[in-house]
């Protein structure tokens, strides 16, 4: 234990020692110079005017929002409709594509252990890194603009991240069941039918519950990009600068994701 | 006694037969208007398929040279604008996180602080940056905002769990000795919550990252900026480059944050 000497040769307690004192001053040093090294950086370019006007500017918007004009709503329930089919059509499209890159990457289950699973985890992570923001800019530029870009983006996105948690919660299954319905003599897709499925089927639905609901958040804005969908009136009334109209749309967002945050957490509840 | 035999079968998910059709049959019909809603070009997606061969290949040989200065430029603002976001964000969030948890304050602050949480969470971080880029002006300083903005939500909101799931045996011993506000939270929650900040922290860096690079987008700065810009010219060499710079940094984060996680648990 770290110890100094007062004058009269009393022992003092001390939590660290003098030299990780130092080395944590330092380290703290070091943060503190980098922040400023990347505020600086940041801010080499800003127009401190605008920043300074920014309070009026707010205000005004927030001025011209009100009051939100209501009749809108009409026109928004096809676009609605539109972003909930996005998200639920790509979620179960990830989930489709998610299932056997679980399996080809988890521990237990994979088939190679090095070259399979290193190939699978690199496709995961590509997926997983890409936002479905830029998964749409690229496939609008390929399937042309629409809800199906959205679809196949959310795709894209999802399914990396369904099957990250599900490898991990595949790796995490006991191993009991799986020894006993082996030694029964079961092959290898019985022993993942009936050992290892039955155990992560709970995980599995809490992901993609979780999944479906962040994608509702996500679809909403994919027709910022061109995906269609409420995005794609919100843009549009923005660069018509419709205040009244943006106030609407932002409404119904909150609505919609305060919602399905909602519902998914009554199904995982009926469910698990 | 009925000794008959019955094949096993796994438990259904959905304990009542009946429940479990209707589901089923809601589910299809859903499909079938939804799908049917899709509404798919087919001759634009054949005329699509010569552009997706190009990005492919844009893949195959990416073009880090030519945009270099962009790439460069716009890599700096994103890592910039990472790094200082989420400190920033991290500062603020501690106190949303505490005004959050409903052991240690009382109501109204509680109420507040979760409000708060929720208008962060709910709102897309491209949404807060269309606005933010309106109020502050294009650049980095909207995405900075944004990314302060969003991570103050996520951050307060988990840490906020962490801090009403601490013991309450250290609170209620510290409240025993009469300590004040301030030194409970110092002394009693600070270091039960303290390795679940430090993953929270690493996690949220490789989330902004990943934003930054998307609320470019919309003007506010950073290597989405550049990307759009790329994309928009059809130079898909160039916006491949940028999206293996994205994925190879992203895994980078995750691994240090992986470790730096395990070694603080």
């Amino acid at each position: 234990m770290p110890v100094s000497f007062a004058r009269n040769g009393t022992k003092l307690w001390q939590r660290r020692t003098r030299l990780s004192d130092w080395l944590r001053y330092l380290a703290w040093l070091l943060i503190v110079a980098l922040f400023v090294f990347c505020w600086r950086l940041m801010t080499m370019d800003t127009i401190w005017a605008y920043v300074l006007d920014s309070p009026r500017q707010g205000a005004d918007i927030v001025s011209r929002m009100w009051p939100p004009r209501f009749g809108y709503l009409w026109q928004l329930w096809a676009p609605l409709w539109a972003t909930i089919n996005m998200a639920t059509l790509g979620t179960l499209l990830a989930i489709v594509l998610a299932l056997p890159f679980a399996f080809l990457s988890a521990i237990k289950t994979t088939p190679n252990r090095y070259l399979v699973r290193s190939m699978a985890l690199l496709v995961i992570s590509a997926s997983r890194s890409i936002n479905s923001i830029i998964w749409t800019m690229l496939l609008v530029a390929i399937v042309g603009p629409g809800v199906l870009a959205g679809v196949i983006a959310i795709a894209l996105r999802s399914f990396g991240f369904i099957s990250k948690l599900l490898y991990e919660a595949i790796d995490e299954v006991s191993n009991h069941p799986l020894e006993a319905i082996r030694s029964t003599g079961a092959s290898g897709p019985q022993v993942l039918a009936f050992g290892i499925w039955p155990q992560i089927t709970p995980a599995f639905v809490g992901i993609s519950l979780f999944r479906w609901d962040i994608n509702i958040r996500e679809a909403t804005v994919l027709g910022l990009v061109g995906a269609g969908g409420i995005g794609a009136n919100l843009e549009a009334s923005m660069n018509l600068l419709a205040w009244p109209q943006v106030a609407v749309i932002l409404t119904v967002i909150l609505a919609t994701v305060i919602f399905s945050e909602w519902l998914s957490a009554a199904i995982r509840q009926s469910l698990i | 006694m009925n000794l008959q035999l019955r094949r096993w079968r796994p438990k259904p998910l959905i304990k009542n037969p009946y429940v479990c059709i209707v589901t089923c049959l809601a589910v299809i019909i859903y499909l079938f208007f939804a799908i049917g809603s899709l509404d798919v070009k087919w001759l634009r997606v054949l005329e699509g398929l010569s552009r997706a061969a190009a990005l492919w290949s844009g893949f195959l040989h990416p073009d880090f040279t030519s945009r270099w200065d962009d790439i460069r430029n716009g890599l700096l603002e994103s890592l910039t604008m990472t790094f200082t976001a989420s400190i920033v964000g991290l500062v603020f969030a501690i106190p949303f996180s505490i005004g959050a948890a409903r052991n240690i304050v009382p109501m109204p602050i509680y109420i507040f602080c979760r409000a708060f949480i929720a208008i962060s969470r709910s709102l897309q971080e491209i949404i807060v940056a269309l606005f933010f880029v309106v109020l502050f002006g294009f650049g980095p300083l909207a995405g900075f905002l944004t990314l302060v903005f969003a991570t103050i939500g996520f951050v307060a909101k988990l840490l906020a769990e962490d801090i009403e799931d601490t013991s309450p045996r250290q609170l209620e011993a510290l409240r025993a000795t009469g300590a004040g506000f301030y030194q409970i939270v110092v002394f009693a929650i600070l270091p039960q919550i303290m390795p679940r900040l430090i993953g929270l922290f690493m996690y949220r860096i490789d989330i902004n990252f990943r934003d930054s690079a998307v609320i470019g987008i919309v003007g506010a700065g950073g290597i989405g900026a550049t990307l759009n810009t790329t994309m928009e010219r059809y130079e898909f060499g160039s916006a491949a480059a940028i999206l293996l710079i994205i994925i190879l940094i992203v895994v980078l984060c995750e691994y240090t944050s992986g470790y730096v996680r395990s070694r603080f648990n």
